[in-house]
């Protein structure tokens, strides 16, 4: 069996990969869920319900992309430059911790100059802890992809010790949580009295920015070439060491962004569960977008549909929600699958 | 101060450093046997919690505790089957693919446990492997009681070991594994087919990370936890680089640093809650980076790691 390029796929079959691939994925999820002796009809209808089906269902699956998009950028911008950040996990968190030290009235600012600030200091954050395993790969040439896994581990850790110790709410008896930030730190809500709130904005403005970036300034050719071929990229007389060094404060800080809007936007504390894996996920997320920044925004509200919508679907259907998570993950595979398809042809011989 | 270094002369902590270092030392031998190959296997993670679920669901509905282990191997290799699949003669990204593997094997596994014991609060229970003492070494001063009062998967592991060794550099199987890692052209060329020693190696590999994830709630435990393999499987991969890609340096690596973790543990009972017990559980994993970057310098990655290969491509 062998590979052999196509010519460039034309529109229909951009297209018809992908909604194969989801197809595919469809059809697996279906067998499981038979499995569970429900419908498979009746079940993605009532997934598809719990997403999309009403006015709350939409907000709450716009409301749950939001982190996606973060963390699905911070993957995108880096794996473009093939910086394997598989650490948006602890950037997150590092983004929500520096909201909640900040936010819980350490600064006695109006919301104005605040919110930003706030913003501001957790992206450096983010971007600091990504810096480090940049650095070690750059300077003593150890992988990333380790060094940032075991980040989200030790991370979680620090969150876990900093929730018993010095940011314990006093006023949560027993569950390891933050105090609430101040109002003058909250992002406001985009329809009064709903979740959904300004960090889903944020996201996609920001989402809009980096396809800018990457499409039209030297720093984003300089990250496509890195990634399509760093040797050939230093022999240009690229700095390639830099290049990499800025994604990866560029995917840290974006990835710590997502936690600041969880926090400030939805949350208002910091708990050990603000995270039930968003910086895993919006690899999947990037992926399904195939890296493109604006693609992210439509994967991260397709992913966060199915997990809502499997939420809801779970509590009347009885089929376990972890469907959601077995989708997300099928989709992952079935689409990386089709997108080589669609560029090569499989001669077996 | 004198008791923290006391521990280190006690038998009870050399019997559970042993202990501790038993599933990583499956999963590292698994995951050296894919590198060796060329295929860098970020799936472990998942492949672990899978093995873990199947070899103790086995045992659960009634099987024996080795039909468990086989079950479980079984399980960690038709992963090992879609990840070499996809990264061989498809030649997509091994990163991206092993973290989905991650991704499908975990999720899978909390789907299927969550539709057979839906409404359990507390885990059920298994009669796990038993310690099985050696007859006569057993006796041995110092090491007798460490090495020889263990369970039988942990004397698998220690016998793997010696097995994977001999089979990767005194048989013509395993210098075939070397060599697709190394030159997969040279090997094509001697009429041998580069795929099917890379999909072979990665399902054999991942066969043995599901062993590993077995261990877990066959010998050191009795149930099956959410999150239960907990990093293990991203520590053995820092291992892997740790041991240069040699069995025997990996199984060194192995007992350090499942010894450092029995001592954790040990010094945290000890400081009486002084330093936050999070600090403590975060040394394993900073030691593993630390390890790393000691390393990195010298290490020799198999030139052909994560370089997908193309029959015919020069």
């Amino acid at each position: 069996m062998r590979l052999e390029p196509k010519p460039a796929p034309s529109l229909a079959m951009s297209i018809l990969y992908p909604v194969v691939a989801i197809v595919v994925t469809f059809i697996i999820a279906g067998v499981l869920v038979m499995l569970a002796d429900a419908n498979p009809f009746s079940v993605f209808r009532l997934v598809l319900k719990g997403a999309a089906g009403s006015q709350f269902a939409i907000l709450e699956t716009l409301t749950r992309a939001t982190p996606l998009i973060f963390t699905g950028l911070a993957v995108a911008v880096a794996f473009r430059a093939k910086l394997w950040n598989i650490g948006a996990e602890a950037q997150l968190y590092m983004g929500a911790i520096i909201t909640v030290v900040l936010g819980t009235g350490a600064l006695p600012l109006p919301a104005i100059i605040l919110v930003p600030l706030v913003m501001l200091a957790a992206l450096i954050g983010g971007a600091l802890l990504l810096a480090g395993p940049a650095w070690l790969k750059l300077r003593f040439g150890v992988d990333e992809v380790v060094t940032t896994l075991l980040l989200n581990f030790i991370v979680l850790l620090f969150v876990s010790m900093l929730l018993e110790g010095v940011l314990k709410d006093p006023m949560a008896l027993g569950w390891p949580q933050s105090p609430k930030i101040i109002a003058e730190a909250q992002l406001p809500r985009v329809i009064t009295g709903k979740r959904l709130h300004y960090g889903f904005v944020i996201a996609v403005a920001l989402a809009i920015g980096l396809w800018f970036v990457m499409k039209k300034t030297v720093l984003g050719y300089e990250m496509r070439a890195v990634g399509h071929n760093a040797e050939a990229a230093r022999f240009l007389g690229m700095p390639v060491n830099g290049v990499l060094m800025k994604t990866a404060l560029l995917s840290g800080g974006i990835a710590a962004l997502g936690g600041f809007s969880e926090v400030a936007g939805l949350k208002g504390s910091l708990t050990l569960d603000l995270s039930p894996g968003f910086g895993y996920t919006g690899i999947v997320v990037a992926m399904l977008a195939m890296l493109n920044p604006i693609g992210v925004v439509f994967s991260a509200i397709f992913v966060a549909g199915i997990f809502v919508g499997a939420a809801a679907m779970s509590r009347t259907a009885g089929v376990p929600s972890y469907i959601a998570d077995v989708m997300v993950a099928t989709s992952l595979l079935t689409m990386v699958t089709a997108i080589m398809l669609s560029r090569y042809r499989v001669k077996w011989k | 101060m004198m008791d923290a270094v006391e521990i280190l002369f006690t038998a009870s902590f050399w019997v559970a450093a042993i202990r501790i270092a038993s599933p990583l030392i499956f999963a590292t031998l698994g995951e050296l046997i894919c590198e060796r190959a060329g295929v860098l296997n970020l799936g472990i993670e998942g492949i672990m919690t899978a093995g873990a679920f199947a070899g103790w669901f086995t045992v659960y509905m009634g099987g024996d505790l080795w039909t468990g282990v086989l079950v479980a191997a079984l399980v960690g290799m038709a992963f090992g089957l879609l990840h070499s699949f996809l990264t061989v003669p498809l030649g997509l990204s091994q990163h991206v693919v092993g973290i989905g593997v991650t991704l499908l094997a975990t999720s899978l596994t909390y789907y299927v446990y969550r539709l057979a014991l839906p409404e359990v609060t507390s885990p059920p229970k298994i009669e796990p492997f038993q310690p099985w003492p050696v007859p006569g070494l057993s006796k041995l001063p110092v090491v007798g009681e460490a090495l020889f009062t263990q369970t039988p998967l942990t004397y698998l592991a220690f016998v793997l070991v010696i097995v994977v060794a001999w089979g990767l550099y005194r048989t013509p199987l395993g210098l075939a594994v070397r060599a697709v890692g190394e030159n997969p052209g040279a090997v094509e060329a001697q009429g041998i087919s580069v795929t099917a020693v890379r999909m072979g190696a990665v399902m054999a590999g991942s066969a043995l990370m599901a062993i590993g994830g077995a261990f877990l709630t066959m010998s050191a435990f009795n149930s099956f936890f959410f999150n239960m393999i907990n990093g293990r499987g991203w520590v053995c991969i820092a291992l892997v680089v740790f041991g240069s890609w040699r069995p025997g340096k990996a199984l060194l690596g192995a007992i350090l640093f499942a010894a450092f973790d029995a001592y954790q543990i040990r010094l945290q009972q000890l400081s009486g809650g002084v330093v936050p017990y999070q600090v403590f559980l975060m040394l394993p994993y900073a030691l593993s980076i630390l390890a790393l970057i000691v390393v990195a310098r010298r290490a020799t990655y198999p030139k052909a790691l994560m370089v997908p290969y193309q029959k015919g491509e020069r």
